[in-house]
């Protein structure tokens, strides 16, 4: 491959209610068994991508703790390698991320050390499957300057929160509009870039010295009119979890044949890291319809129209319905959830009761500290 | 030079004969385990947990499937600069060349491989058994005793001791005596066959019986040691651990691990077994499905009742197919309408719609009534079952078969039908 990949990995957004205040939105869990920024990773790693960089900076723990062995997407290699970017303080610079642009600028150094003549840089926020050698295919049958993956915005979903595409029958952008307040296409940006990696330096070199910072704003917008830009529809599935909403459907998606088909059994497989669980435990009173479960859980209720990831414990009694219960979350006996999104690591008390009214998502996060709720129920 | 405290060799060049159909292509060692684990996962996650960096896997009987699954060691974090998992199958010299022809001939033709590490003790595993040990507070009790050979040992109901070869041992632990089978045991501790020699100990052993034909732990390098005035010591077991090595205790052990606190908790996040695993996805279970006390493994779509089963990776379970008491292992695919009852049915099987299994009034195998009975269903791995067929207690099944191989759509119980290759 001809590509070296970076990974667009920040993501602070407030879209996502409490559930970004514990990790990045790349770090978000994905249907039951991964994480958003899998997605890309794997992608890269399936269209042969040796040499990936990860940049981030926002709550990054989850994310560092995720990505603490390159060997689950196949990079721990002598030639390539997967990389994770922080902000560092140099002797020039002491300033944070303040920008996308920026980000890559602070590591321009990294870019100009490889050999590599064309860089994919993609977001870490979006859950697709496609191969990159068939967009630089493109990219370079469209003698592109740049060529942007766009996507059909899945019908529930606003195009005011993308940058919206308009394409001519070349296959070539007639105008893109950064988050519109009223769209004029249903063809939005997918976040993945492609351009020369010394076209993107010079780019870089220039932001910085006009103090500008952001990519798609500073750098591809200005570059409409004036250069050559194609645009490459992600052929299959595609969709972003960076809003609530996103992220519920997106979730709720994998429970459609097709969907579940395309990401679990289809070649080429997505990759995460293995948490080494045991099978999932159904005992007596278990009742699981049309349900997505993961490794390590055990279910004593009844689940209906759900996602359970790793771990989650259901107690006796239980009823589920309509909602996405994230790892290691421990849940009581008689509980009731309807249209919820459920935090990691959360421990519901029995009896406890939590629905999302008229059919609108209610985020979970109350953060009780499991084991002092073990030993008050033992005081009871 | 390279020196390593402890470095362990793991036999796994076994049959398991008395498992049937289930080795007919692979070793014992490599069969599934508890939905998504082979019995091989336990002493090689064991050792990784008792900081065993260094493992050498005995392979000779179909080793294809142990050594995929086995790789470079990546899922036991063996893959190492210096140590790891090597994989040791019998090989060829210009004197002359033999297959491993016992236990200890196996490991005495790896006496350079455990050289190379220099090390100052040998654990020697098998790769038959389920259990969770630590095998450093066991070098520790080694060296507390000033031991040549430790044999790890477990205590079993009196009445049962008659089966296993019985060490008896005085209050500090110092074995007196061996009793290989004995009609009157004098003592129910059981050897695990689990050994930790001192290497000087178990080299000069290897080398003194290299000429003994079929040279084995139990019944020649034990006996040697005792005989020499060799300090053994039996390190006592009390948890969980389970011989494997009939189908009915392979199926009791499975369907154990479905009770609601079982004796072996895989669910503890403390000493965790590591695997292999092809796939991660999560399981889906369809709008009509009903599961109740059973254990599934990752990337299985269930769309009908399951109860008292445990359930491999990827299986496929089609709409109104009834389940109930089975062990169904990864990748295989049931179609729709079936009723199976007390079935094992191994690795990527096909079987078709409306199949009765495990049906009709139990009858003696005519394949081999001491391996096939427990009024077991048993299919190997890869077998192919038609659809609209009935298949009674006590049977066998491997290959592909088809509606010409059902008389009257039936294989009573008892029967067999093994297609491509000779199975016991």
């Amino acid at each position: 491959m001809k590509a070296i990949g970076i990974v667009l990995a920040g993501g602070d957004s407030k879209r996502m209610q409490a559930l970004s205040e514990k990790r990045a939105v790349p770090a978000m869990e994905i249907g039951c068994s991964y994480r958003c920024i899998d997605f890309v990773l794997s992608n890269m790693s399936n269209s042969n991508i040796q040499t990936v960089a990860v940049l981030s900076q926002f709550n990054a723990l989850s994310l560092n703790t995720h990505l603490n062995s390159s060997k689950w997407w196949n990079f721990g290699r002598k030639h390539g390698g997967l990389f994770l970017f922080t902000p560092t303080i140099t002797p020039d610079n002491s300033w944070w991320y303040r920008g996308t642009a920026d980000a890559m600028w602070q590591n321009v150094e990294f870019l100009k050390s490889r050999h590599e003549p064309y860089v994919i840089i993609a977001s870490g926020d979006c859950v697709y499957k496609m191969d990159f050698n068939d967009m630089l295919d493109y990219h370079i049958a469209k003698q592109a300057d740049v060529t942007i993956a766009c996507a059909k915005l899945p019908e529930w979903d606003v195009g005011s929160r993308y940058g919206v595409v308009q394409m001519d029958k070349d296959g070539l952008v007639a105008e893109f509009e950064e988050k519109p307040l009223e769209p004029k296409s249903d063809i939005v940006s997918a976040g993945v870039y492609i351009l020369r990696r010394r076209v993107l330096i010079e780019l870089l070199e220039q932001c910085n010295e006009e103090g500008r910072y952001n990519f798609v704003t500073d750098v591809f917008m200005r570059m409409t009119g004036s250069k050559r830009i194609a645009g490459y529809m992600i052929p299959g599935y595609w969709s972003n979890i960076a809003s609530l909403e996103g992220y519920y459907r997106t979730n709720m998606d994998f429970l459609k044949k097709d969907v579940r088909e395309f990401f679990f059994k289809e070649d080429p497989p997505i990759y995460s890291k293995s948490h080494d669980l045991p099978p999932a435990k159904y005992n007596n009173g278990a009742d699981v319809k049309n349900s997505l479960v993961a490794s390590g859980c055990i279910i004593n209720g009844k689940v209906e129209d759900s996602l359970l990831f790793e771990k989650v414990f259901v107690g006796t009694n239980c009823v589920i319905k309509n909602s996405i219960i994230l790892n290691s979350t421990y849940i009581g006996d008689d509980v009731y959830i309807e249209n919820c999104i459920i935090d990691s690591g959360e421990t519901l008390v029995n009896g406890s009761r939590y629905v999302g009214e008229n059919g609108k998502i209610k985020v979970i996060a109350e953060r009780r500290d499991r084991f002092e709720q073990i030993i008050n129920d033992n005081k009871s | 030079m390279m020196h390593k405290e402890m470095i362990a060799m793991l036999l796994a060049g076994g049959q398991g004969s008395r498992l049937g159909v289930l080795t007919s292509d692979v070793a014992k060692p490599a069969v599934s385990f508890g939905g998504k684990y082979r019995i091989i996962d336990f002493p090689l996650s064991n050792c990784i947990n008792s900081g065993i960096d260094t493992v050498g896997v005995l392979t000779q009987y179909q080793p294809l499937v142990l050594n995929s699954h086995i790789g470079i060691g990546i899922p036991w974090d063996l893959d190492r600069n210096s140590g790891g998992v090597t994989i040791l199958p019998p090989y060829e010299r210009s004197d002359n060349s033999e297959w491993y022809s016992g236990t200890a001939n196996a490991i005495y033709q790896n006496l350079k491989y455990m050289e190379s590490y220099n090390p100052e003790y040998v654990l020697i595993l098998s790769g038959d058994h389920i259990y969770k040990m630590d095998y450093e507070s066991m070098l520790e009790f080694h060296k507390l005793k000033g031991a040549d050979v430790t044999i790890a040992a477990i205590p079993v109901p009196m009445e049962e001791a008659s089966r296993f070869g019985i060490v008896v041992a005085d209050d500090n632990r110092k074995i007196l005596e061996f009793e290989e089978k004995p009609e009157n045991p004098s003592s129910n501790l059981a050897s695990m066959g689990i050994y930790i020699f001192s290497w000087e100990v178990l080299k000069n052993a290897l080398l003194a019986l290299k000429d003994q034909s079929n040279c084995d732990f139990g019944k020649h390098i034990i006996p040697y040691c005792f005989n020499n005035n060799k300090q053994l010591y039996a390190y006592e077991f009390n948890d969980y651990w389970k011989d494997v090595g009939t189908l009915g205790s392979y199926w009791e052990a499975n369907m154990e691990l479905i009770d609601l606190i079982p004796e072996f908790n895989l669910y503890e996040e403390f000493w965790k077994i590591y695997t292999k695993q092809s796939t991660i996805e999560p399981q889906y279970l369809c709008p009509d499905s009903n599961i109740e006390r059973a254990i599934i493994g990752a990337g299985s779509q269930i769309c009908g009742s399951l109860k008292n089963c445990v359930v491999g990776s990827c299986v496929d379970v089609g709409k109104g197919t009834v389940i109930n008491d089975s062990i169904i292992m990864e990748g295989t695919k049931i179609g729709a309408n079936c009723h199976i009852e007390k079935a094992i049915i191994a690795e990527g099987c096909v079987i078709g719609d409306n199949v009765e299994m495990g049906c009709m009034e139990e009858a003696v195998s005519e394949l081999n009534p001491s391996i096939y009975a427990f009024g077991l269903a048993t299919i190997g791995a890869n077998s192919v079952i038609p659809s609209d067929v009935k298949i009674g207690k006590n049977t066998a099944i491997k290959g592909e078969t088809t509606k010409d191989d059902y008389p009257q759509g039936e294989l009573p119980s008892g029967g067999f039908i093994v297609k491509g290759g000779d199975v016991e």
